[in-house]
C-alpha cells in the first residue's frame, strides 16, 4: 500500500516541496511589502553552502549542529538580501536588475561556488542530516504514515510557519501595515508608517527564509554540497508566489504540487514505467505558465493580483 | 543631507559614474579576496593577463564576447520598451537547435547559402520561443518575466533530451564512442562560419554580425517610426494607446525581435565555435543571464552593449583559462555581480544628487506681511 505510486509521489512531493515552501514564503513576505527579489536562487545557494559548512564544523550533537546549520543559513540569506534591500530601498535601483545581479553574484558560478571551494566542502557527505522524528510504527501506517509521519522537523516547522505568516498578515497590526506598504506606500507613509523600515525588515526576513530553504537541500534532500545544488528551485519559488496569489496557505498546496512533479519521474521509473525524465521535468514549468495565464484575467487580477506597489521604489517627494 | 532629483544631467557624469563604479567593484572584489586569504593584486594580474594581454588572449575573449553581445542586444531591445525578456537563455538554445538542424539538412549546398540558412533558422527559432511570452503578455497581461524564465528551463530540458535521451536527428548515433558518450552530430564543413584575421586578432563572423545588428538596432530605435513608438509605449503604455499606437502588436514584435537576436547568437555558437549541438556547453555558460547584466551595464545602448560584452567576455575567458586548483572558482561570477551592484548604486548619482543642507532655508525666511 505504502509503496503505491500515489503514496510515494505524495510523500516525496512533501519532501521536495519543503525548500520551495520556505523560499516562497520568504519571497511572499518581501513582495507583500512591495519588494520584488529575483535573487532567491542566489540566496538559497549561499544559505545551502553556509548551512552545510556550519554542520560540518560545529562540534556537538546532531540537534545542536543542525540548529547551528539552520541559523547560519538564515543569517547568510539575510546578508544576501541586505545587498538587494540597500540597493533598491535606499539607492532606488531597479528591483528586477538588482535581483538578477544578486543571483549572478551569489549563484551557481558566483559566491556560493567560491565559498564551497574555499571552505573545501565538496565531496563529503553531511555529518548530520534531518531525520524522520516519529517512531517506525507510526511511519508504517497506511498512506498517512509516509506522507504525514515520515517527515523531518523541517516539514512540521514549515507548517507552523505557514500558519504564523497567514495570521501575521491578516490578524496583526504590523501585518496589516505591511500590506498597506505594499499596496500604497504613499498612503501608509501618510498614516505615519515608516515605509523604508518595513521594507527592509521584510526583505531581510525573506532572505533568511530563502537561506533556510537552501539548507533544506544541503541538509535534508541531498545531504552534501555540490555547485548549483538547488537546480533552479529559487526560480520556481518566485513562480510559486504568483501561482498562490500571494497567499501563504495556497503557497503550501502549491509547493507540494510542484514538489510532486519533481518527484514523479523517479517514482514512475521505480514502478517500471520509463519516460524520458527531461520531458517530465518540464511539466512544473509549463504548469506555472498555464497557472499564470489562468489568473491573469482582469477579474482574477483585481481579486488575486500582485501588491499594488510591487517593484516600485518609494520616494516621498515624488509621490 | 538630502537626496534630490537632478534637473539636468551633466555630460561628464555619464562617463565618470561607470568608471568609478568599476573601480569600486574591483575594490570590493579585493576585499572578498583578502577576507578569504587570497592576494588580490596577484589574482587581478592573472585575470587581466589571461583575459586580454597574453598571446592570443584577445581572440579568445572575442569568442567569449560574441554570445554575450547577442544576448545583451536581445535584452536591450526588449528593455527599451520596458519588456523584461529574461528568456535570452532559452531563446539562444532554441536558435542553436534550429540552426544546427538547418546546418545538417543543407549539407552539400554552397557554404554561403548554408550559413545564411543557419542564421535565418536561428532567428526564427529564437523568435518563435520569444513570441510565447510576447503573446501572453499582449493578450492576457501575463507577466513576461516569469513566463520567459520558465521557458528557459523547458528548452534547456528539451536540449538535453534531444542529445542524451532520444535518437533524434541531431544526435550522433554512428560508431561506438557516440553510443557511450552521447553528443551532437558534427556539422558539415559548409556549415562552418568564416572568420577573418586582422593583425593576429581573429574576428569570427558571429562577432561582426553582432556589431552589424547593434547598428541596425540603433537605427531602428533612433531613426524610425517603429522605434519612436516603442519608446513612447515603453515610457507610458497608456499614452501610446491614446495616441493610436498598436500596443499589442508592438509588444509581440519587440519580443520576437529580441528572441531573434538571441537565436542568431545560438546559431553562431553552432557555426562559429562548437560545430555541433552541444547541450552541456551551452547550459554551463549562462550566456542569457549574463547578457542581461551586459545590457544593464550598457544602459541599453546597443554600441555600449558590444563594448561591455567584450569586457565581460574577457573576464569570463580568463575565468575558464585559469580554472584550477590555485585560482578561486566562482570569482568571475562574484566580480560580475559586484560590477553590476556598483553600477546600479552609481545610477543613483546620475539621476539624483546629494546636497548637504543645514535645515531648510526657505522655512526660516519671514512670511510676507499681509496687506492691511
Amino acid at each position: 500500500m505504502n509503496n503505491s505510486l500515489l503514496v510515494v509521489v505524495l510523500a516525496s512531493g512533501v519532501l521536495y516541496g519543503t525548500p520551495l515552501l520556505y523560499a516562497a514564503l520568504g519571497e511572499l513576505i518581501a513582495e507583500r511589502s512591495g519588494v520584488l527579489n529575483l535573487g532567491v536562487e542566489g540566496m538559497m545557494l549561499v544559505g545551502a553552502v553556509m548551512g552545510f559548512w556550519a554542520v560540518q564544523r560545529v562540534h556537538g550533537g546532531s540537534a545542536v549542529a543542525l540548529a547551528a546549520g539552520i541559523g547560519v543559513a538564515a543569517l547568510a540569506g539575510t546578508v544576501m538580501a541586505a545587498i538587494h534591500a540597500f540597493l533598491v530601498i535606499t539607492l532606488r535601483a531597479n528591483q528586477i536588475v538588482s535581483g538578477l545581479a544578486l543571483t549572478i553574484f551569489a549563484g551557481a558560478a558566483g559566491l556560493s561556488s567560491y565559498l564551497g571551494n574555499d571552505l573545501d566542502l565538496a565531496g563529503s557527505p553531511a555529518r548530520h542530516q534531518f531525520q524522520e522524528i516519529w517512531p517506525k510504527s507510526l511511519q508504517d501506517l497506511p498512506v498517512v504514515g509516509p506522507v504525514i509521519f515520515g517527515q523531518s522537523i523541517l516539514v512540521y516547522a514549515s507548517w507552523l510557519l505557514v500558519a504564523l505568516v497567514a495570521l501575521y498578515l491578516t490578524r496583526t497590526r504590523t501585518g496589516l501595515n505591511v500590506r498597506a506598504v505594499g499596496e500604497s506606500p504613499a498612503a501608509a507613509d501618510a498614516t505615519g508608517i515608516n515605509v523604508a523600515a518595513y521594507r527592509y525588515v521584510h526583505t531581510l526576513a525573506g532572505g533568511a527564509l530563502a537561506g533556510i530553504g537552501g539548507a533544506a537541500f544541503s541538509l535534508s534532500i541531498t545531504p552534501q554540497w555540490v555547485d548549483g545544488l538547488t537546480g533552479g528551485a529559487g526560480w520556481i519559488a518566485i513562480a510559486l508566489v504568483i501561482f498562490s496569489f500571494w497567499r501563504p496557505t495556497l503557497c503550501l498546496a502549491g509547493a507540494y504540487f510542484f514538489g510532486a512533479f519533481t518527484a514523479l519521474p523517479f517514482a514512475l521509473q521505480s514502478h517500471g514505467v520509463t519516460v524520458a525524465p527531461e520531458l517530465f521535468q518540464t511539466l512544473p514549468y509549463v504548469a506555472t505558465i498555464v497557472a499564470l495565464v489562468l489568473v491573469s484575467s482582469r477579474a482574477a487580477r483585481l481579486r488575486f493580483g500582485a501588491p499594488g506597489a510591487l517593484g516600485l521604489p518609494y520616494v516621498r517627494e515624488e509621490h | 543631507m538630502r537626496i534630490e532629483r537632478r534637473l539636468h544631467q551633466p555630460w561628464w557624469l555619464v562617463v565618470v559614474v561607470p568608471v568609478v563604479s568599476i573601480v569600486v567593484a574591483f575594490a570590493l572584489t579585493a576585499l572578498v579576496l583578502l577576507a578569504t586569504g587570497h592576494a588580490p593584486l596577484h589574482s587581478f594580474r592573472r585575470l587581466f593577463d589571461a583575459g586580454f594581454f597574453a598571446e592570443g588572449a584577445l581572440s579568445e575573449s572575442v569568442i567569449s564576447a560574441t554570445p554575450l553581445a547577442f544576448t545583451g542586444l536581445a535584452a536591450a531591445v526588449a528593455f527599451r520598451m520596458n519588456l523584461f525578456n529574461i528568456g535570452g537563455e532559452g531563446q539562444l538554445y532554441a536558435g542553436a537547435i534550429t540552426g544546427a538542424t538547418v546546418g545538417l539538412l543543407m549539407a552539400g549546398a554552397p557554404s554561403p547559402l548554408v550559413i545564411a540558412g543557419m542564421i535565418a533558422a536561428g532567428a526564427v527559432g529564437g523568435a518563435i520561443l520569444a513570441a510565447i511570452p510576447g503573446l501572453l503578455r499582449a493578450y492576457f497581461s501575463t507577466n513576461e518575466i516569469i513566463t520567459s524564465l520558465m521557458l528557459n528551463y523547458v528548452v534547456g530540458l528539451v536540449l538535453t533530451y534531444l542529445i542524451f535521451d532520444s535518437h533524434s536527428y541531431l544526435r550522433d548515433t554512428s560508431g561506438f564512442e557516440a553510443s557511450v558518450f552521447p553528443q551532437g552530430k558534427i556539422l558539415p564543413d559548409e556549415a562552418t562560419w568564416s572568420a577573418w584575421t586582422v593583425n593576429g586578432l581573429v574576428l569570427p563572423l558571429g562577432f561582426l554580425l553582432a556589431i552589424g545588428l547593434a547598428v541596425c538596432v540603433w537605427v531602428l530605435y533612433t531613426r524610425t517610426r517603429f522605434g519612436f513608438e516603442v519608446q513612447v509605449i515603453g515610457d507610458s503604455a497608456r499614452a501610446g494607446r491614446y495616441a493610436g499606437m498598436r500596443t499589442r502588436r508592438k509588444i509581440i514584435a519587440v519580443m520576437c525581435l529580441s528572441g531573434a537576436v538571441a537565436g542568431i547568437g545560438g546559431a553562431s555558437q553552432d557555426g562559429d565555435f562548437r560545430h555541433q549541438l552541444d547541450p552541456r556547453g551551452l547550459q554551463a555558460a549562462n550566456y542569457g543571464y549574463t547578457g542581461i547584466v551586459v545590457a544593464a551595464l550598457a544602459r541599453y545602448n546597443p554600441f555600449a552593449v558590444v563594448l561591455v560584452a567584450f569586457l565581460l567576455g574577457g573576464l569570463q575567458n580568463a575565468g575558464f583559462t585559469l580554472q584550477g586548483a590555485d585560482f578561486p572558482a566562482g570569482l568571475v561570477g562574484v566580480m560580475q555581480g559586484l560590477i553590476l551592484f556598483s553600477a546600479l548604486g552609481g545610477e543613483l548619482f546620475v539621476r539624483y544628487r546629494l546636497r548637504l543642507d543645514r535645515g531648510l532655508r526657505t522655512a526660516t525666511t519671514p512670511a510676507p506681511e499681509l496687506a492691511p
